[in-house]
């Protein structure tokens, strides 16, 4: 230990000695790890992104849509085929043992009015069942119940940027809000989630009653089908998501009295599944930039190999002398792989500072989501040791077996 | 085992250069006993480096025996050899071979670094080495900053700093004056006495050659001459006796 201690101080003062030759090598290491660092902080940032994005809508999720898996053009014209209905849903939750919850969800854009202020949110129509799926919790109030879905009453749940904007400062439980001349009540407000990692404002948001949705807010063009819902969303049991999927698909298709021909009328899709294949798409890609990166280190790592066998030769008469004052071979061979490592080090710990600022700037400047993760500072810490070591290897090996007497002799 | 440090035997070495032998030395014997001080001389290229090369352990003979110490060298490795090397040489080079940007201090501990002895020793030995060669008072200077004496100097402390049995210098007053010659003489003279350390040097000057006890004449790789020296001259005394120059350099201690 005393040895390497040693060692690692002639290094420095050899390295000392030819600061902008030493400075000039270490750039390749730098430009290197800081590149590594900077890619893998992008990758891992996009997948950290993804990971939030399902932790915001909840776990086990499971989206059904109507309209055909094979969304192309001329499939997609299933005007007068059975879509999904408020009772899909309710059969879903009922029939299928690997769901634990399902809930319809209808929404729209609209604009609500309390006393002189208005502003425009976004209407969730769906079942009680929705906020457990979404994992939507009430600050203030009370949620609403099945009971006020059967019975279309006019409640609503408000989220913080609503009670915001219509409420300054008043408690909005108890007051009538207006939603295309319709009053509601408000019963409840919604614990605040913050913004998504798209920068979307999760707050921003009324939830009320399915029924109550469709037959006074969103009245219209669909008043042929009060039962027609956008989507189901639906929470399957932990570990079953997959069963969950299969059920839901048979059952619908059972419901929907497709032909063993028929394609599906409605899509079903894992939240996570997706997000796990997009997560691999990411992940390959930022293996991907990192091993182009990490070209730039082996580049790096032949500018220290090259620099040291100069070192190697203009201190040849050196090396002869160690050696003939006793220095072993192992001697020289570690004096000058230490020389190497300290090089490759320095590099490196410069590169993961640089990597970190670059990785900063890409989030500040490119709005990406980037994320340095400190196992990655150490394998780049580690790699560029690695560096140092194998090519350093074979000018501190020429250095130890030189003759000492040529060396001594060397001018 | 010996009572010889150096015991010689039919000795031989030929260096080879493509189809060119260079016949160095042609089947030389010769024993040299502990506390002796040998000069040897010759003409150039008459092996006399090469010679103090295998004694030094830096290099092996072609053929024949070289006992150092009742060491048999030539079945030695060469981590051994640079063990031997550590332990019982010193070397001192005419071009004195001190490392540049190093204090005068450290250049002396340099061989300390290859030896295991206790760390916390190593600052005052060197001290020590540089004392007995009277330059304690320059030990943070850097080789620069020192004459061509003074450097010479500092490496005869560095060859002293592992208590050797056998100094060698090649020409180690090749590049100095005559008068810091004779300082250098006076320092080899005085170890050689106080400390019992054999010496062995090469040199072309007679006069130099006339400090020592013996000398060793080469031609052409064979020992031509090797008889002791009558009246060996006495640096210390000759250095009093000269006028002082005006120099910063310190007398011998
Ligand atoms: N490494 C080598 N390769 C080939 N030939 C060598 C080598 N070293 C020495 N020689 C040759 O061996 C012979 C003896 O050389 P050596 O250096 O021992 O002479 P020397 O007596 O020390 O001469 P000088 O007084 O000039 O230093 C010379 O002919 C020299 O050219
Ligand atoms: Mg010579």
């Amino acid at each position: 230990m005393n040895k390497v201690f040693q060692s690692m101080r002639i290094a420095f003062r050899a390295l000392r000695v030819n600061k902008l030759r030493s400075a000039l090598t270490m750039l390749g290491i730098i430009i290197g790890v800081g590149a590594v660092i900077a890619m893998v902080s992008v990758g891992s940032g996009a997948t950290d992104r993804i990971h939030q994005q399902i932790a915001s809508i909840g776990s086990n999720v499971i989206i059904i849509q109507p309209g055909s898996q094979n969304t192309g053009g001329v499939k997609s014209g299933n005007g007068n085929a059975q879509t999904l209905t408020e009772e899909d849903a309710r059969a879903i939750q009922d029939e299928c043992p690997s769901v634990m919850y399902s809930s319809p969800l209808q929404q729209n854009q609209q604009q609500v009015v309390y006393q002189s202020n208005n502003w425009g949110t976004r209407i969730y129509g769906v079942a009680p069942e929705y906020m457990t799926i979404r994992d939507i919790r009430i600050e203030e109030g009370q949620p609403f119940t099945a009971e006020d879905v059967k019975s279309t009453n006019k409640v609503a749940l408000l989220g913080k940027t609503v009670v915001d904007n219509l409420f300054a400062g008043e408690d909005p439980i108890g007051k009538i809000i207006r939603i295309r001349k319709v009053p509601f009540t408000v019963i409840g407000t919604l614990v605040p989630k913050g913004q998504n990692s798209n920068g979307q404002d999760q707050d921003d948001m009324i939830i009320m009653p399915i029924s109550t949705a469709k037959k006074k807010v969103m009245g219209g063009g669909r008043q042929n089908n009060w039962q027609q819902v956008g989507q189901i969303m639906v929470q399957a049991r932990d570990g079953r998501n997959q069963n969950a999927m299969d059920e839901i698909e048979s059952l619908l298709r059972q419901r929907h009295r497709l032909q063993a021909t028929d394609d599906n009328d409605f899509q079903v899709r894992s939240l996570e599944e997706m997000a796990a294949a997009q997560e691999q798409a990411t992940q390959i890609m930022g293996l991907l930039l990192a091993s182009i990166a990490s070209v730039s280190l082996i580049v790096g790592g032949i500018g220290i190999m090259n620099i040291m066998l100069v070192s190697v030769t203009e201190r040849t008469k050196e090396i002869g002398l160690r050696q003939a004052v006793g220095a072993k071979t192992r001697d020289i061979l570690s004096q000058f792989l230490v020389e190497a490592v300290t090089l490759a080090l320095l590099g490196g710990c410069l590169g993961i500072a640089m990597g970190v600022l670059a990785s900063l700037g890409i989030s500040y400047f490119a709005g990406w989501n980037t994320l340095v993760s400190l196992p990655s500072i150490l394998a780049a810490f580690f790699f560029s040791a690695l560096v140092g070591v194998f090519f350093g290897y074979y000018p501190a090996r020429k250095a130890a077996f030189l003759d000492p007497i040529e060396a001594l002799r060397y001018e | 085992m010996d009572s010889a440090l150096i015991r010689i035997e039919h000795l031989h070495k030929t260096y080879h250069m493509g189809d060119n032998h260079v016949h160095a030395l042609r089947g030389i014997s010769l024993e040299i006993a502990r506390g002796s001080l040998v000069a040897i001389m010759g003409a150039s290229g008459s092996g006399k480096s090469t010679l103090m090369n295998i004694i030094g352990c830096l290099d092996k003979p072609s053929s024949g025996k070289y006992y150092l110490d009742g060491v048999d060298i030539g079945g030695l490795e060469r981590d051994e050899l640079a063990d031997i090397r550590n332990r019982k040489v010193g070397f001192v080079f005419q071009q004195f071979n001190l490392l540049a940007r190093t204090s005068a201090l450290e250049n002396v501990e340099l061989p300390l670094l290859y030896s295991d002895g206790d760390k916390s020793k190593f600052k005052e030995r060197a001290l020590a080495a540089l004392t007995a060669v009277g330059l304690a008072d320059r030990y943070d200077h850097h080789p620069s900053q020192l004459s061509g004496g003074q450097q010479q100097r500092v490496a005869i402390a560095r060859s002293l700093i592992n208590d050797p049995q056998l100094i060698l210098a090649d020409e180690p007053t090749g590049a100095l004056d005559s008068r810091t010659s004779v300082e250098i003489m006076g320092i080899f003279q005085k170890l050689n006495r106080d400390k019992g350390i054999s010496i062995v040097l090469v040199t072309h000057e007679p006069d130099i050659a006339h400090y020592t006890n013996r000398i060793i004449q080469f031609k052409d790789g064979h020992i031509v001459v090797d008889e002791p020296v009558a009246n060996p001259r006495n640096a210390e005394r000759e250095l009093a006796e000269m006028p002082e120059v005006v120099e910063e350099e310190e007398p011998v201690a």
